[in-house]
C-alpha cells in the first residue's frame, strides 16, 4: 500500500500546525464560530448534539495494522474505547474535545493518516473497492487512481469552496462493491487499445434527491484523467447553485443543464485545462502503482479447506470471497452482531483486527461502504484460526450481505441533522431476524436506514430502505423497496404510508415473506422485487 | 474595511473599476469588476488593455472567484487580480495560488497569521495558476 515519502509527510505536518494555529485562533475568541466552521469542517470535524465528531480519512478504505493500532490508541486516549467505521469508508470518535483536536491529528500523522477533506464543501477522501488487489473479476488495481486523486485533490486552491461536499469513487471489476454512480463522479477503470482509461460517471448521489449518474464520457486516458476532472470540477464550481443549499450537489446542475450539455461545457473546459500541462507523468502512476503491487503470496499455498466444523462452514461461505491468488481468501469482519451498533468497534476489536492483518494479511486491512473490516489476503489454510480468533472477539458474525448485515447511519443518537433514531431500529431488525438459517433462506437482502432525508445511510439504495422522519414529533418510519448500490444500480420506491418503529419491523417481515412465497429459482429478494414490482408487497404489508 | 495587501511591485492602479457591462461596452476602461456569476471568458479578448481586474467574493463560502482567477491567468493576464469582500485571512493563501496579487477584505486581516500561513506549505501536490512547482514534477523532474 501508498507509503509517504518527504513530500506527503512535509504536507501533512503543515496541515496539523496549521489546524494547531487555526483551533488556537477560535479558542482565543479570534475568529467567530461562523468563520471557524468551513475550517475545522475541512478537518473532518463537526459539532454534534453531545460533543465534536472527528472523521478521520481512510484514503479508498486501506489501512495498514500499524495506522489500525493508533485508531484504537486514539479512542482510548481521546474517546470513549471505541470508533465507527462509515459509509465513506472512514472512522469517526463521537466525543472528542476541540482542544484535543491538534494532537489527535499530530498522532495520526505519524502513521501517515490525517483528515483532511473528510467533510466540509470540498473534495472529500476518494472511496474505491474494498477487495481491490484482492478481487478475481478486477481488471486493475484501481487504487493507484485514487492516490493520484488524493493528492491531485488535497488542498486544491481552486475547489476547496465548491458550493457543496464532493464525493467521488474509483472502481475496476464489473462488480460494483463501491456504489460508483451514487457517487458526484464514478470512476471505472477499463482498457480500450491495450491502454487504461477511465470511464467518467457524473452527477450521482443519494441526499434528499437521489439520482444514479449518467456516462459523460465513456474513455478519459491516463494522461488526460487530472485534467478531464478538474475540467468536471471547475464547470460545477462556476455554475452549481450557490443559492439553495439543497440544490448545490453537482446532480442537481446536471439535472438542470442535461447530461449533454454538462459532457459539452467540460469538453470545452478540458481543451483549455489540457494545454496548462497539469496531468502527472506515467512515471508518476508508476511509482504510486509499485506501492500497490502484489504482495508476496505463497504460490504452493493450499486451495482445500476442511469445512469440518459446521459454524466455520457458515461463515466460510457467507463472509469469505474468491481471491484472484490460488490458495488465498478474502475475508470480511461483520461489524454486524446482532443488537450492536452498526459499524462500531472498540478498541480491543480494532487492535485485534490490526494484530490479524499482520499475521495473516500482509499487513493490509480494508474499510467497506458497507460499514465491516476487510482482510484482504489470507492464505485458505490460515482461515480456520483467523475466524477462532474473531469469533473470541464477538466478531465473527456470519452476515454478510444478508438481512442483520445493515448500513444505519448515527441517527438521532448522535447526529444534529436527524430526524430519527436509526441505531435501536437495525438492533430491532437484527434481533428480529437473528436466526442465521433464516437470515440465509432469505439470501442477500441489504437493508439500509437512514435517520433524515440526507440519507446518509442509503436507504435509496437498499433492496429493503428506510427513511427516519419527525411525523408531529414522533419517529416515524417510511419503508422503500428496490433500490441497488451495486453494478445493477436503482433508486429505491417507497411503499406507502409510514411506520412506527414496531410497525417497520413488522412490514419488514410481511415483505420478506412475499419474496419467500413468490420467489423463482434462484433469485434474491431483489429480483423478485423487480419481476413482481411494487403491488404484492403492498398488498400483503398494508392489506 | 481592512487595508489593500499588494504583492505586486509596480504602482497601485488608480482607476476606479467599472462593471463588466460596463467595461465590454466601452473601450477605453482599464479596470473591471467581476461578479461572483459572471463570465471572466467575457474578458478574454480584452486582456491586453486591463491594469486590475476585481473578483468579488460576496461570502466567503462562495468559490467561484477562485476558477475566475485561475481562468484569467490561464489565458496570460498578467495585469494586478484582486480579490474584494468577504475574504478571511485562511483562504488568501489559496487565492493567491489560483493567481490573486492583491486583496481588499472587508474585515482586517491579521498580517502576522497571513504571514505565518503564506509561508506554512513548502509544497504543492498539484499545479496551479502560482509558480509553486508540483510535488510530482519534483519528483520527476
Amino acid at each position: 500500500m501508498y507509503k509517504y515519502d518527504e513530500y506527503d509527510h512535509s504536507i501533512v505536518a503543515s496541515r496539523v500546525e496549521e489546524f494547531r494555529d487555526q483551533v488556537q485562533r477560535r479558542l482565543a475568541g479570534q475568529i467567530t464560530e461562523d468563520q471557524f466552521k468551513p475550517l475545522r469542517l475541512m478537518n473532518g470535524l463537526y459539532l454534534q448534539l453531545h460533543a465534536y465528531m472527528l472523521r478521520v480519512a481512510v484514503p479508498y478504505g486501506t489501512l495498514d495494522s500499524r495506522q489500525m493500532h493508533m485508531l484504537a490508541h486514539i479512542a482510548r486516549k481521546y474517546d470513549r474505547g471505541y470508533g465507527h467505521f462509515t459509509t465513506r469508508q472512514n472512522l469517526q470518535y463521537n466525543w472528542i474535545k476541540l482542544e484535543d483536536a491538534p494532537d489527535i491529528l499530530a498522532d495520526l500523522a505519524t502513521v501517515e493518516m490525517h483528515a483532511i477533506q473528510t467533510s466540509g464543501n470540498c473534495i472529500r477522501n476518494i472511496s474505491s473497492d474494498q477487495f481491490a488487489g484482492a478481487a478475481a473479476d478486477e481488471l486493475t488495481d484501481p487504487r493507484p487512481w485514487a492516490e493520484l486523486l488524493r493528492q491531485w485533490s488535497s488542498f486544491h486552491p481552486e475547489f476547496s469552496y465548491l458550493p457543496r461536499k464532493f464525493k467521488i469513487a474509483v472502481i475496476a471489476a464489473e462488480e460494483d462493491r463501491a456504489a460508483m454512480r451514487l457517487h458526484d463522479i464514478g470512476l471505472r477503470i477499463v482498457e480500450r487499445d491495450g491502454r487504461l482509461g477511465a470511464e467518467v460517471y457524473v452527477g450521482g448521489g443519494m441526499g434528499r434527491t437521489p439520482m444514479i449518474a449518467p456516462l459523460i464520457k465513456d474513455f478519459v486516458p491516463f494522461d488526460d484523467f487530472v485534467s478531464y476532472l478538474e475540467a468536471c470540477l471547475r464547470v460545477y464550481n462556476r455554475y452549481g447553485r450557490r443559492d439553495n443549499m439543497y440544490k448545490a450537489r453537482i446532480k442537481i446542475l446536471i439535472h438542470e443543464l442535461g447530461a449533454e450539455q454538462y459532457a459539452a461545457e467540460v469538453e470545452e473546459e478540458f481543451r483549455a485545462v489540457k494545454a496548462l500541462g497539469i496531468d502527472p507523468p506515467q512515471a508518476e502512476f508508476d511509482r504510486i502503482a509499485a506501492h500497490f503491487a502484489p504482495p508476496a503470496y505463497d504460490a504452493r499455498a493450499a486451495d482445500e479447506l476442511d469445512r469440518s466444523d459446521p459454524d466455520f462452514a457458515v461463515w466460510l461461505d457467507q463472509n469469505v470471497s474468491a481471491h484472484k491468488q490460488p490458495g488465498y481468501a478474502v475475508v470480511t469482519i461483520s461489524l454486524k452482531p446482532i443488537g450492536g451498533i452498526p459499524g462500531d468497534a472498540s478498541a480491543d476489536q480494532i487492535d485485534l483486527m490490526a494484530d490479524l492483518a499482520e499475521r495473516f494479511s500482509f499487513d493490509e486491512l480494508r474499510v467497506t461502504h458497507a460499514q465491516n473490516i476487510v482482510l484482504p489476503h489470507v492464505r485458505k489454510a490460515d482461515l480456520h484460526t483467523v475466524w477462532q480468533q474473531l469469533r473470541d472477539a464477538g466478531l465473527a458474525e456470519a452476515n454478510l450481505d444478508l438481512i442483520s448485515d445493515i448500513i444505519a447511519c448515527p441517527g438521532l443518537d448522535y447526529c444534529s441533522l436527524a430526524n430519527a433514531r436509526s441505531i435501536p431500529l437495525a438492533q430491532k431488525i437484527a434481533t428480529r431476524f437473528s436466526d442465521i438459517g433464516r437470515q440465509r433462506e432469505l439470501g442477500e437482502l441489504k437493508l439500509k436506514i437512514s435517520g433524515c432525508i440526507n440519507a446518509c445511510g442509503h436507504h435509496h439504495a437498499g433492496h429493503i430502505g428506510i427513511l427516519g422522519v419527525d411525523r408531529k414529533g414522533v419517529e416515524n418510519y417510511q419503508l422503500l423497496l428496490g433500490g441497488s448500490g451495486a453494478e445493477d444500480v436503482s433508486l429505491g420506491t417507497i411503499t406507502g404510508p409510514g411506520f412506527s418503529e414496531d410497525g417497520i419491523v413488522d412490514a419488514i417481515e410481511r415483505a420478506t415473506d412475499v419474496y419467500l412465497r413468490e420467489r423463482d429459482e434462484g433469485e434474491r429478494f431483489l429480483d423478485t422485487y423487480r419481476r413482481l414490482g411494487m403491488a404484492p408487497f403492498k398488498e400483503a404489508i398494508y392489506g | 474595511m481592512g487595508d489593500l495587501l499588494r504583492y505586486r511591485t509596480d504602482e497601485a492602479h488608480e482607476e476606479p473599476a467599472v462593471t463588466l457591462d460596463g467595461f465590454l461596452g466601452q473601450s477605453n476602461a482599464t479596470a473591471v469588476r467581476i461578479e461572483a456569476g459572471e463570465d471572466a471568458r467575457a474578458l478574454l479578448p480584452h486582456l491586453d488593455r486591463l491594469a486590475l481586474v476585481e473578483v468579488s467574493f460576496p461570502k466567503f463560502r462562495d468559490g467561484r472567484g477562485y476558477s475566475t482567477g485561475r481562468i484569467l491567468r490561464e489565458a496570460g493576464y498578467t495585469g494586478e487580480l484582486r480579490a474584494q469582500g468577504d475574504v478571511l485571512v485562511d483562504q488568501i493563501p489559496l487565492m493567491r495560488r489560483c493567481g490573486f496579487d492583491s486583496f481588499a477584505p472587508e474585515a482586517p486581516v491579521d498580517e502576522a497569521v497571513l504571514a505565518a500561513s503564506l509561508a506554512r506549505y513548502e509544497y504543492h501536490y498539484q499545479a496551479a495558476a502560482d509558480p509553486a512547482m508540483p510535488v510530482w514534477k519534483r519528483r520527476h523532474g
